[in-house]
């Protein structure tokens, strides 16, 4: 049976109660414990230094040449906190509130409570840390709005808010790295956990640079290692980011919560052609200024500059006139699938629509225009005025668009397209953060999350640091506080012998198969299938034809595949099929689970699950629970179900309208 | 924006490992298009490679998005390509022509040994870090993050050296394998604000010895760093740095 350790009480007292009452290790003990952190992003940098500094003996592992390299660094738009600075009623409260509903009521009360408790803190933290956020004249910090909040709690440090974070925790870890107190691993990816007597006990790594296998022990093991967006080929996600350290804790009993929740992400860059390897993000701030259009005759080959104001659909505005361009992100991803499968797309592969910055350089330029009181200023000007302004609100972005695409956004729209972006699935866990097996933890993307069934903006850079500056401090004690006597295993134990052995023998499987395609080309099959039946709209017939193919895949895939080079040495073929290799497993698990979830919640699009208008249709009845799968043999999983009790945000129909 | 194809010639380093001595290989690729990234276009070379059933080319990159700092190539002879202000996963076929030869090495310096192809150990840069490239403050031991208000144009210019992304392009640019543009970035940043201040003195004097220790060159000024570098980090911040420096020691020698 699931048991998530809710704490009993009143919602706003759980997290108090539990840190009052968890078990506690003392100094001498914390010494003798051993613990592995997997990965170093926010989630695992964040953990390893907070561990190490209460004095437990950490090793940290990470697959880049640096833990300051993580995924994590690329988030551009900013952290929430519920701090209320602006004093304009916020909370809480409230930023958990927000949290549960935009999450479409799929996510757990007690740990987004919890969430929106420690977020203050995080922020304190950092600043402490010297995380150079934005400031305004007084010298102190601003905000933003995001994600169609009614609140403005965005922290940030201009486009670059999870590289500043992310330095942030990564100097604390160097630091504790420097006093000796965490061991840090770069260039090794995990390939096994090692489970003795039912509970974690360390990890299999594969040293990216050597090739070689080693053994290491831990009391706990915490996996912090992010999403698995890239399942879908083309993802937001750094190249590396994969589900292999969470899908071997899977089949080592882990269990798999949600796993076909995944964020797509209404605006990125176009796929610009078969070479396509990873996808951009154009930061969600961008539409609060920008307008989001097609044009309104199907196949219309103008430029389009060329195409009149009263021959362009502003569908959003059109369709939700209350929130407009700012309509949450699978509210707006649906809709410009809608319309490109319309035949309304834009551009050369009419995968794609605008969004206009015209009429926000002229409203912009106007306003500078009043405000420094020119008299008689020529239309150029308002216009050079305007683009000043959204240069300075904008500029990396509007650069990076022209870097990638050629084409100058401050002259023609931006050509924009959704994409796979974040995945709120992951592994299942309790309140503690403890997956299924004990000893075995799960932080920041890697975990099934407080997400529910879509993010909000700007709380998935808040979630992976709370979960390890601010979290799991506290519930590992309360686990380890029983392990004290447990001296540590020596890695010549069978179990260790073993999971090398079952990690040697299938990367000498793969080395061995000597097919014919490439890793890429399966990887590029994956996604394809993914994101055809597994995408923005999934629907029964779909989704079953998908898992037959992606079975075909697998099949095909360890019987033709060819990777280059040797096993003892650096090898990224290598290291990609043995990602690969796991996506290609997860696919079908996915599959299976939105098979399975017949409503429509948050990212979850069922096509028989719709109102008459084309909205999500969410089932309480019969869905109001977190899938849990149990992995059992090839092709087979057992469903277990933790029902989610609302008892404070009682589920209403999210309308946008 | 008009896209073509092209074929080009690459000349790039194929090294086995640290031990090997390493070598120019010469490659043709065909049908490469305008719209393509760097890297992309490496994509479709080591497809080919691997195709024919012979090594591809290891490199390091991760994000494509000029943020990570991980991917490192030396393009004709500057560190991640010409174009300005930009890393090689940002640089786009476009910069090219049909019929270009492009060549392509690893950075190169003693303190960033190569250890396959065009992926090198700038571990050092790491290690820098550890030896006070951080505030020393606990979890759990903050105060109140607008508890310290900092001045706006101060809290500006740190993130401006906080920007870097430690990808080491200063150090391939300069002919003396300076890393003197990474380790002042990183001293700027915490010695702006009031919460680095009770540890500048010490962080300065560390950093630097350990920069030494790594086998870093001097640096002579020539600011082949700040020209290269795809975060535009001011060579501003090496003067500071040198502020820092020459006010910490007179302070230690007392
Ligand atoms: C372009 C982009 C922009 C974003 N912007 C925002 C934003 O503005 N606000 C926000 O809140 N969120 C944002 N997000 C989401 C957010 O960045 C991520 O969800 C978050 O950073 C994930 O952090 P993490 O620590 O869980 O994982 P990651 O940062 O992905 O770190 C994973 C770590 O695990 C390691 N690892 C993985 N597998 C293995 C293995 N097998 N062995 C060893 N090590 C392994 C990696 O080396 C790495 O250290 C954005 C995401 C993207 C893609
Ligand atoms: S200073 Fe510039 S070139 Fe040097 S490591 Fe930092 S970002 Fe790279
Ligand atoms: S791959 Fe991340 S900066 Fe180039």
């Amino acid at each position: 049976m699931l048991n998530s350790k809710i704490p009993a009480g009143p919602l706003d007292q759980k997290w108090t109660d539990f840190k009052g009452h968890c078990k506690l290790v003392n100094p001498a003990n914390k010494r003798k414990l051993e613990v592995i952190i997997v990965g170093t992003g926010l989630a695992g940098a964040s953990a390893a230094s907070s561990l190490g500094e209460l004095g437990y003996k950490v090793k940290a592992f990470c697959f880049q040449d640096s833990p300051r390299r993580a995924h994590s660094i690329a988030a551009q738009g900013g952290i929430n906190a519920a701090k209320n600075y602006q004093n304009d009623g916020d909370s809480v409260f409230r930023l958990f509130y927000d949290t549960i509903k935009g999450g479409d009521y799929r996510a757990r009360e007690a740990n987004v409570h919890r969430l929106a408790e420690v977020s203050a803190n995080i922020i304190d933290q950092c600043v402490a840390q010297g995380v150079p956020f934005a400031r305004e004249y007084g010298g102190l910090l601003s905000n933003r709005s995001f994600g169609g909040t009614q609140v403005q709690r965005t922290f940030y440090a201009a486009g670059q808010t999870g590289q500043q974070l992310l330095i942030g925790a990564y100097q604390s870890l160097e630091r504790q790295v420097a006093l000796g107190n965490v061991e840090m691993y770069n260039r090794h990816e995990m390939l096994d956990v090692v489970v003795i007597d039912g509970k974690a006990r360390g990890i299999i790594v594969r040293n990216l640079v050597t090739g070689k296998l080693e053994r290491h022990f831990g009391h706990a093991v915490l996996l912090c290692t992010g999403g698995y967006g890239n399942v879908f080929y083309l993802s937001t996600n750094a190249m590396g980011s994969n589900v292999t350290a969470a899908w071997k804790a899977h089949k080592k009993g882990a269990y798999f919560g949600n796993p076909c929740f995944t964020q797509i992400h209404p605006t990125c860059i176009p796929v610009s052609g078969d070479h396509q390897s990873k996808l951009t993000l154009m930061s969600e701030s961008l539409r609060n200024d920008g307008r989001i259009w097609v044009p309104k005759a199907q196949g219309d080959n103008r430029k389009s500059t060329e195409i009149p104001e009263n021959e362009r659909d502003y569908y959003l505005e059109r369709r939700y006139p209350a929130f407009g361009n700012l309509v949450p992100r699978d509210v707006a991803s649906r809709a410009a699938k809608e319309r490109c499968d319309a035949g309304y797309g834009v551009g050369s592969s009419k995968q794609a629509v605008y969004l206009d910055f015209a009429d926000a350089i002229q409203r912009y330029g106007k306003g500078e225009v009043n405000k420094r009181n020119i008299q008689g200023a020529t239309p150029e000007m308002i216009t050079q005025l305007g683009k000043d302004v959204v240069k300075e609100k904008y500029g990396n972005l509007f650069d990076m668009y022209e870097k990638i695409t050629g084409e100058n956004p401050y002259e023609v729209p931006m050509r924009i397209y959704p994409a796979v972006h974040y995945t709120m699935g992951g592994l299942w866990v309790d309140y503690e953060l403890m997956t299924t097996v004990p000893g075995l933890y799960a932080l920041g993307e890697a975990n099934f999350s407080d997400h529910g069934a879509n993010r909000l903006g700007a709380s998935a850079l808040m979630q992976g640091l709370a979960d390890g500056y601010f979290v799991v401090p506290y519930t590992i004690g309360n686990y380890l506080a029983d392990e004290i006597r447990v001296s540590a295993i020596p890695t010549d134990h069978p179990a260790f012998v073993e999971a090398e052995r079952e990690v040697a023998d299938r990367i000498n499987h793969l080395m061995n198969v000597k097919g014919k395609q490439t890793v890429e080309s399966f990887h590029k099959r994956l996604g394809k299938i993914m994101w055809d039946k597994c995408g923005m709209a999934r629907n029964a017939e779909g989704l079953q034809q998908a898992i037959e193919e992606i079975r075909q895949l697998k099949k095909e895939f360890w019987s033709d595949v060819r990777i280059p080079g040797e096993v003892n040495e650096m090898n990224p073929e290598l290291d990609k099929a043995n990602r690969v290799a796991d996506f290609i497993e997860l696919g079908e698990l996915m599959c299976i689970d939105a098979l399975n979830r017949n409503e429509s919640c948050g990212g979850h699009f069922r096509e028989e699950s719709q109102t008459e208008e084309g909205e999500a249709l969410r089932d309480d009845i019969n869905f109001s629970y977190v899938s849990a799968w149990e992995f059992a043999g090839e092709h087979n999983w057992n469903l277990h179900k933790e029902e989610l009790e609302f008892e404070v945000a009682k589920p209403t129909q999210r309308s946008y309208k | 924006m008009e896209h073509y194809n092209m074929n080009l010639t690459l000349k790039v380093w194929k090294q086995k490992n640290s031990q090997d001595k390493g070598r120019f290989e010469t490659y043709q690729v065909k049908n490469i298009s305008s719209e393509m990234s760097f890297l992309e276009m490496f994509d479709v070379l080591n497809e080919e490679l691997i195709r024919e059933g012979k090594e591809p080319i290891a490199f390091d990159h991760d994000c494509r998005e000029g943020i990570c700092g991980m991917c490192s190539m030396y393009i004709d002879g500057r560190p991640h390509g010409p174009w300005h202000a930009n890393t090689t996963c940002q640089l786009h076929m476009r910069a090219y022509k049909d019929g270009d030869t492009i060549v392509v090495e690893p950075w190169r310096a003693n303190a960033f040994p190569v250890i396959k192809d065009l992926m090198v150990d700038r571990n050092a840069l790491d290690r820098i870090v550890q030896a006070g490239g951080y505030i020393s403050v606990n979890t759990g031991n903050a105060v109140d993050a607008n508890a310290i208000p900092v001045e706006k144009d101060k809290a500006d210019a740190s993130f401006a050296a906080a920007a870097c992304i430690g990808c080491g392009a200063c150090v391939a640019a300069c002919k003396n394998s300076s890393a003197m543009l990474f380790l002042s970035a990183k001293v700027s940043h915490l010695a702006l604000l009031p919460q680095g201040g009770p540890e500048r003195k010490s962080r300065v004097l560390n950093m630097v010895a350990q920069m030494d220790r790594e086998g870093f060159g001097a640096c002579t000024n020539t600011g082949a760093c700040e020209a290269v570098c795809p975060k535009e980090i001011s060579i501003s911040n090496i003067a500071r740095l040198n502020a820092e420096y020459i006010g910490a020691g007179l302070v230690s020698e007392k």
